[in-house]
């Protein structure tokens, strides 16, 4: 069934259609790039090639290295081996400033504008025209003036003199795409420049690429949106752990195939769950759950024992709803039952008292305070029930920890010892922990074994295991794949704030997880 | 469908955006109001205030108060702070006092050129600790506030600079106008001048609109290729410069440099003035006319509180609440331009 056109790493070596721009050189290229951070491979020898007049397209999970390949080219981050090549001649990109000087240029998927600074200043900042003759000085009226064409070839009604504060974020990214136009960038990436956009704003922007690729722009277009990396990619690149595992042409490739390239792993070293029985009776019912911008008509249900993972891109609303259904976040409509008993979270305590707890994404900034002792992290959500009269019960709050020290097989020096120093497994164990303390019904995790290595992972894998044989009801956002097939009961998948598709466990596979959450229906799969 | 939308979002826009150019008017509008009623007020109770010389004492005030501020300004609008400039101030003051006090007839010029080099020497150290060492602003400039005050007292041995060891011309400043105008002394014209530099240099130059990038969104600075520590290190080592300038005209103004008096709380009042110019305390936005007119509205404040007979007690508390004010007045029209730009 493997298309020709594809071309697998594997059998690589010179490509089997005489495409025109095989004869050109690169303007932009990397090879052999390394990148780690803290310890974790990011990027492991990744060979990249741009051409100018091309639309090159740059897919893979999240967390494949998209964006982190796109910033070694920004100058941003320093490659950790390997190297880059501009016009057939190596260069070191030191930082930001040396990729623009070299034609290079980033648009970030939240555009990075200056707000109390007027549209001209935000396309010329750092390179605005100076005056020639007397006085000296930045020449207000002729970057007034060439703010004014560029905008105007870009397409875009908008005034120089405009604050960039208050406009919408398709104009803010048209201020950024003038700004790289202006500096004459021969290179253009685009990191999920259409995330935030409405479909007319996306034909507007296509429209713009296609132009700029005909005065012979080199593109990178970085998006988690297939369809419309199908439609404005010449060639398409697929990134996975940090690896290129394949190019093809869109023109001669079916989504499902780029699909089964960004999901392809062995899935050997994970733990594996098993089979369950939903013995338990629903925990956590959720019906028609809205909120304007952020999600709509969210229902599921999460029985006790069981493990529902919620799948999706980043961007797909899952973290809202988890907020929401810690009462983080505002709901607009529907309802949540916890237990039977219907209930509105207006504060995160609200659903402490309910049972309910969330183990945020960001640990680091959410969950724990660095600098303070294990023990004092731990106790942090029982505090109440360890200072019966408002004194702190010493003896207590250390006979606690050590119980879930234990069992949790957290390890550490000492108790007392401050919660930076543990790695970031142990870190997540003891966010765990503190919140077990509390006795939940129902655990949202998100993210749960995000920039941990794989020993951790699989030891919160058991834990999860045995907390849900234990009758809890856990609900665990993951943008890995892998981990949601391997520990999930029932598979939520969310596109665009919708409940995309909901599989069970014996149903799933990673190309069918992967298609609900791009929007792509696969045929007879 | 998708083009109303647009439509719409961009009529937003366009309606912030006039009201936040009609609020940013009313900013300065507001202190010139504000000005004129304790003006108003003062004479009505109390005639007096209005003749020359108390003008006088508040356009003698003043000058010290803007120089100083039009460095404070730039160093907020970087997102900073700067608490050390009253020390600097005194640092630089005693050192070219020292000089005078072993010989009362050393050029005030070169003085005035050494006590800036003093200040910029001070601010630089303040600013490389920022930049590069990445120590926060408020840290650096607390632990400076306390070195260069010591500096201050092992330069003088504990001696206060008489005003018989301060050169007569240089006292003249405070007292003589260009012209013979004595109206108008030479401190004004110098403040005058520091703050046009200021304007121009923050209007016209790359590294003047640098300082406004890195303040309104650090990250993006860096990404386009704006030389972030450079332009921060910059901000600090002027704004010591300036300083090391106000040492002499404190010289000039009030005649003695005392080691354990002299610009101390001085960094209150001048963060007072570039705070109450509508300077966003979290960077990114300030002018320096707003500046100008804070300097004066204290200014006229504190000869107000004078020649009403009200204690000088009185003053620092009175300070205290115009600045919460003046916080808490930007604080309510910045929520309100945000709510009035994301249309809620």
């Amino acid at each position: 069934m493997s298309n020709p056109l594809v071309r697998s790493m594997a059998g690589t070596g010179k490509g089997n259609k005489p495409d025109m721009t095989e004869a050109k050189t690169p303007i932009l290229e990397a090879r052999n790039v390394y990148m780690a951070f803290g310890g974790v491979d990011v990027l492991k020898g990744i060979n990249f090639m741009i051409y100018p007049g091309e639309v090159h397209g740059l897919v893979g999970e999240n967390g494949a290295g998209k964006s982190t390949l796109a910033k070694i080219f920004a100058g941003v981050h320093q490659p950790r081996a390997g190297s880059l090549w501009l016009k057939g001649q190596q260069v070191h990109i030191h930082d930001p400033g040396t990729a623009v000087a070299m034609g290079i240029a980033l648009i970030h998927q939240e555009p990075l504008t200056f707000p109390e600074l007027d549209v001209a200043e935000n396309i010329f900042i750092g390179r605005q025209p100076i005056r020639k003759g007397f006085p000296p000085g930045v020449d207000w009226a002729v970057m007034y003036q060439r703010s004014d064409e560029l905008l105007k070839e870009l397409g875009v009604d908008l005034s120089p003199k405009a604050k960039v504060r208050g406009l919408s974020i398709a104009n803010q990214q048209m201020v950024e795409m003038a700004g790289a136009l202006s500096q004459d960038a021969k290179i253009l990436m685009m990191d999920e420049p259409t995330a935030a956009l409405t479909p007319n704003e996306v034909a507007d922007l296509f429209a713009i690429i296609r132009r700029l690729r005909e005065q012979g722009t080199a593109i990178v277009f970085i998006s988690h949106r297939l369809e419309e990396v199908f439609e404005i990619s010449d060639r398409i690149t697929v990134l996975r752990d940090g690896e290129v595992v394949g190019e093809c042409d869109p023109r001669g490739t079916q989504v499902e195939e780029v699909i089964r390239m960004m999901v392809g792993r062995p899935l050997s070293a994970l733990f594996d769950k098993g089979e369950n029985h939903r013995a338990g009776k629903p925990m956590l019912e959720v019906s028609g759950l809205s909120r304007m911008m952020k999600f709509e008509d969210i229902s599921f249900t999460v029985h006790a024992g069981e493990i529902a993972g919620v799948a999706g891109l980043v961007g797909s609303g899952r973290t809202d709803v988890a907020r929401a259904l810690f009462g983080a976040l505002d709901i607009d409509k529907g309802t949540i039952k916890v237990d039977g008993e219907e209930v509105r979270f207006k504060h995160p305590r609200d659903a402490l008292a309910k049972g309910v707890i969330y183990l945020p994404e960001d640990r680091q900034h959410n969950a724990l305070l660095m600098p303070m002792s294990v023990s004092e992290n731990m106790t942090l959500a029982v505090l109440e029930k360890l200072a019966p009269a408002g004194w702190l019960r010493e003896r207590l709050e250390r006979t606690v920890t050590q119980e879930y020290i234990d069992k949790l097989r957290i390890v550490l020096r000492q108790m007392t010892q401050s919660v930076r120093e543990l790695s970031g497994g142990n870190q997540q164990k003891v966010v765990l922990g503190k919140w077990l303390l509390t006795r939940p019904k129902v655990m949202i995790l998100d993210e749960p074994t995000r920039g941990i290595d794989i020993g951790a992972k699989s030891e919160v894998h058991r834990l999860m295991g045995e907390l849900a044989a234990q009758g809890m009801a856990i609900l665990m956002i993951s943008s890995e794949l892998p981990e949601i097939l391997a520990m999930s009961d029932r598979i939520i998948v969310m596109r665009e704030g919708r409940i995309s598709a909901t599989f069970d466990r014996s149903e799933a596979t990673a190309e069918k997880v992967m298609a609900a959450a791009v929007g792509q229906v696969l045929e007879g799969a | 469908m998708a083009t109303i939308t647009r439509t719409v979002k961009q009529g937003n826009a366009k309606g912030s955006a006039d009201l936040a150019t009609r609020l940013a008017r009313f900013r300065e509008v507001g202190i010139i109001l504000i000005l004129l009623l304790i003006v108003a007020g003062a004479t009505a109770v109390e005639p007096r205030f209005l003749q020359p010389f108390n003008m006088r004492s508040i356009l003698l005030w003043v000058p010290l108060l803007t120089v100083v501020a039009m460095g404070e300004m730039m160093v907020i609008i970087i997102g900073g702070i700067d608490v050390s400039v009253g020390s600097t101030l005194a640092l630089a003051g005693m050192t070219v006092g020292m000089i005078w006090r072993q010989d009362s007839t050393f050029d005030i010029y070169t003085s005035t050129g050494l006590a800036i080099l003093i200040g910029l020497a001070a601010g630089a150290l303040n600013g490389a600790l920022i930049s590069w060492a990445k120590i926060p602003p408020v840290i650096t400039t607390l632990g400076t506030l306390s070195a260069y005050r010591g500096l201050t007292f092992i330069v003088s041995g504990g001696r206060q600079i008489d005003p018989n060891y301060v050169p007569r011309e240089l006292i003249f400043w405070s007292i003589k106008g260009p012209f013979g105008i004595d109206l108008v002394p030479w401190v004004v014209i110098i403040a005058a001048v520091v703050a046009v530099l200021t304007w121009l240099f923050l209007r016209y130059t790359k590294p003047g609109r640098n300082i406004y990038a890195v303040g309104g969104n650090r990250d993006a600075a860096q990404l386009r290729g704006v030389p972030v520590e450079w332009t921060t290190f910059f901000v600090y080592t002027i704004t010591g410069a300036l300083a090391g300038l106000a040492g002499v005209l404190y010289a000039s103004r009030f005649g003695f440099v005392n080691p354990g008096e002299t610009g101390v709380g001085f960094e209150l009042t001048v963060i007072a003035a570039v705070v109450i110019g509508g300077t966003n305390v979290f960077g990114g936005s300030g002018s320096v006319l707003g500046v100008v007119l804070g300097c004066l509205l204290l200014g006229t404040i504190n000869v107000a509180l004078a020649v009403l007979g009200i204690a000088a007690t009185w003053q620092n508390a009175v300070y205290g609440f115009v600045i919460l004010l003046a916080v808490v007045a930007d604080a309510i029209i910045q929520s309100e331009l945000r709510r009035a730009s994301t249309g809620e």
